[in-house]
């Protein structure tokens, strides 16, 4: 049940910034709301209500060094996609890679804690 | 340039990209839980900033524009490619106000829900904004000292 839970509110939270995204001009401004915390809003709830505020803040000190491997991401990304003028679908999933590498490699080198 | 809000934008998409928005937002969010059950918070919450999402928000501005300029008579591969870029320029300066967000959340935590999370936000919000406009202005400087550059096109995709 929890997990059902967590799927309609992720959803709905990542749906309602994507769509403000999406009516928002420029589209630089827009992507800003590409990396919003949308999934971060409800995992971090779930987890305060279900797990306290000491778990809640074990996540949210691991969550910034997702948040620098998405800023290598999405460099990697505008890199792919403006210099080396690939589509977006195949740059989007091979810069996974990157923030993969970036993500673990801080959360090791840091001993898993923030 | 100033930020417009164009509700009619909404209607470029077909009913089910907003539906794989959903899921993929949903199935984030659940996958996260399980990651967190099987390998602890701590490996769970690197996965609260999974830039899952994007991967379709980039594919379908994409599509958007390169249709766009196909009704119009023209290829529009490039064009597709340049609009997502941009979202992914965006996406690099709202990750510096997502580390904002976590940041201030770790911080605050102990000190109260209600707080840390609209402490959190605030920053998130703020420093995005103040990282796009330092970012606009770091551009125009740019352009008025060198000559224009033809790839991050001077003029933003409207």
């Amino acid at each position: 049940m929890e997990y059902v839970a967590r799927f309609l509110i992720g959803g709905l939270a990542v749906s309602a910034f994507a769509l403000l995204g999406d009516m928002l001009r420029p589209k630089t401004f827009a992507g800003l709301f590409g990396a919003a915390p949308s999934v971060a809003l409800a995992t971090l709830g779930i987890a305060l209500w279900r797990h306290g505020a000491d778990y809640a803040a074990v996540q949210g000190g691991a969550m910034i060094w997702g948040a620098l491997a998405l800023l290598a991401y999405s460099i990697a990304v505008c890199h792919l996609l403006m210099r080396r003028r690939w589509n977006a679908l195949p740059a989007t999933i091979a810069a996974l890679v990157v923030w993969l590498c970036v993500a673990f490699g801080l959360h090791f080198i840091a001993g898993g804690s923030a | 340039m100033i930020v417009k809000v164009s509700p009619s934008a909404l209607w470029d998409g077909r009913w089910y990209e907003y539906v794989v928005r959903f899921v993929l937002g949903g199935a984030v969010t659940a996958l996260t839980g399980v990651i967190s059950s099987l390998f602890g918070a701590s490996v769970g919450g690197l996965f609260l900033a999974l830039p899952a999402i994007f991967c379709a928000s980039a594919t379908l501005i994409a599509s958007h524009e390169k249709r766009r300029k196909q009704e119009a008579g023209l290829r529009g591969r490039r064009r597709g490619q340049q609009a997502a870029g941009l979202d992914a320029a965006g996406a690099a300066l709202g990750s510096i106000g997502m580390l904002a967000f976590a940041l201030t959340f770790w911080l605050l935590v102990e000190r109260g829900a209600i707080i840390a999370f609209v402490a959190a936000l605030a920053a998130w919000i703020g420093i995005s904004v103040a990282a796009w406009w330092g970012w606009r202005h770091l551009r125009a400087a740019e352009r008025l000292s060198t000559p224009r550059r033809r790839e991050f096109a001077a003029r933003e995709l409207t």
